[in-house]
């Protein structure tokens, strides 16, 4: 016996949704949104696996969101109760420890996966025109997870964290004519004290926050209403052969079992390696041996250990920094400097570049992670 | 493992297809993997924002003062655990005690010398000295504690 969809098991949960979707769509024509929702294709390649590291990263961003709000039921922002307050997570609340490991590790992942998708947007050429304003985006958010990682790692105050702010807002310091300004704004005062605290607090949980929704909202916005950037090896194959997979829902499915297996692998991790909280921060104390930054920062440290005390008539530290910044500009730029068109196998050269920056930073965060 | 796909006989009524008797339970057990998953996502999120119990606060004995701390016709507030309470001297010179909170919303009430009544603000209700509601919204009346002279000192302990 044939079935008919009516009485198919869930077939009265389906009458319903209908009919709210109906309830919708006569008062907010939703129609039209999921059309515009379904008219993203996603072209399908070898390389296709790199598309779902941008869906990574929003999935874990929300992961950020939600753990990082439960975190400021029981967190305390001051300099003589933020430790006590995360010590209280780890050892009295129930799960505190497991809320705060995933917002550790999730953090790091997030990162991570902000990093791949950048590299695979490069060499897929899919910040080309006119997806310039979907890089610049990008970009922003790639500055605002760093911006979140720096202002969360203080947030236990620990001994690492208090060191580490002190070297990097050292840093900020470091530049030329906004420098000091920076260093003052960033640590209220001349010193890392418990303004600084209260300062990285609303930084972190506040104004990143809703930059952080703002660039989301307008970079995914942008993706959806230009289509996905077409891949030179996929536009190389006669049109006949050229095989794509609608975003919605095919995709999404997809998107969707891949974040349930990693909110699942991150959860075991944070069960067996949960996140360290270290002795509280001693403003008087030395700074402990063998302190690093975390290793999304290794890269430059490593840069800033091998800079000469002077090059000419500048400090080394400020000649790494600027480098730095050039090369986040050059980065930020790309798009406006390479014209080339969607599809243009021109410029291969640019991989050389691509390939020499993965490299590089690789090695440079290694030489960070082992060298005394 | 081979199953058949269809066990109709022709002339007899079609059964159910194994096929679809394998999808169901396949719908059933998968409803019931999510669903646990579900349960294991949900559950340490709800225990984690259900603070633990603290330290008991609550002491059993508090001492709120000596007898000459407390004027006739007046009402002093002090803390019984995590609780605030009311330690009433009355116009006659005898103490009485209760906790402060107002069995209305919970406000903390105050004595109200003109009056001679307790008072809570929140919402004009008033208890007498004996601790009764005696208008406005409160539905009962206050919890009383009990006063203990040791000497000259006051001790307030829960009734």
């Amino acid at each position: 016996m044939s079935r008919s969809p009516d009485h198919a098991p869930g077939g009265l949960g389906r009458l319903w949704a209908q009919r709210l979707f109906d309830w919708f769509d006569r008062r907010y024509q939703i129609a039209g949104l999921i059309e515009f929702l379904r008219h993203k294709d996603v072209p399908i390649t070898g390389m296709s696996f790199l598309y779902y590291f941008g869906g990574i990263a929003l999935f874990l961003f929300v992961v950020q969101v939600v753990t990082g709000v439960l975190l400021l039921m029981y967190y305390v922002p001051s300099a003589d109760q933020a430790y006590e307050s995360v010590h209280n997570i780890m050892a009295k609340i129930h799960f505190g420890w497991l809320i705060r490991s995933l917002h550790a590790w999730s953090a790091n992942l997030l990162i991570l996966s902000v990093m791949i998708h950048l590299f695979s947007v490069f060499f897929l050429r899919a910040y080309r025109n006119p997806r310039e304003l979907t890089w610049a985006t990008g970009f922003g958010l790639l500055g605002l997870v760093f911006a979140f990682g720096f202002s969360g790692y203080l947030l236990p105050w620990n001994q690492r964290a208090f060191f580490a702010t002190k070297v990097g807002t050292d840093i900020l310091g470091q530049l030329p004519v906004v420098g000091t300004f920076l260093l003052t704004v960033l640590r209220g005062g001349e010193e890392v004290t418990g303004a600084t605290l209260g300062r990285f607090f609303g930084l972190h949980v506040a104004i990143l926050p809703g930059l952080a929704t703002l660039l989301v909202g307008g970079h995914l916005l942008l993706i959806q209403r230009q289509g996905m950037s077409h891949p030179a090896a996929w536009l190389k194959q006669p049109p006949e052969q050229r095989r794509s997979m609608p975003f919605f829902p095919n995709f999404l499915a997809r998107d969707l079992l891949l974040w349930f297996l990693i909110l699942n692998a991150v959860a075991a991790v944070a069960v067996f390696w949960p996140a360290e909280l270290g002795d509280k921060a001693d403003p008087f104390g030395a700074a402990p041996a063998g302190i690093k930054p975390e290793w999304y920062f290794l890269s430059q440290y490593q840069v800033l250990k091998w800079m000469p005390a002077r090059i000419g008539p500048i400090s080394g530290e400020r000649v790494g920094i600027l480098a730095m910044m050039f090369a986040g500009l050059a980065v930020f730029l790309l798009p406006f400097c390479d014209r080339a068109v969607e599809g243009d196998p021109r410029r291969r050269w640019l991989d050389f570049f691509g390939v020499a920056a993965v490299t590089g930073l690789i090695l440079l965060t290694v030489v960070g992670y082992v060298s005394q | 493992m081979s199953v058949p796909n269809d066990r109709s006989v022709p002339g007899e009524a079609p059964t159910d297809p194994p096929s679809s008797v394998r999808r169901r339970i396949l719908d059933v057990l998968l409803g019931v993997s999510f669903f646990t998953w579900l349960g294991s996502v949900v559950y340490p999120v709800v225990r984690y924002l259900l603070p633990p119990e603290g330290p008991a606060l609550e002491q059993r004995t508090i001492r709120v003062g000596e007898v000459k701390d407390f004027k006739k016709n007046s009402g002093t507030l002090f803390r019984m655990g995590a609780k605030p309470g009311i330690l009433i001297c009355t116009p006659s010179g005898e103490l009485r005690a209760f906790l402060a909170v107002c069995t209305h919303l919970q406000c903390t009430v105050q004595y109200k010398p003109d009056e001679g009544v307790i008072w809570c603000a929140c919402h004009n209700g008033r208890y007498n000295l004996q601790g009764i509601n005696i208008s406005g919204p409160p539905p009962r009346p206050l919890t009383p504690l009990q006063v203990k002279l040791k000497g000259n000192e006051v001790y307030v302990s829960l009734a």
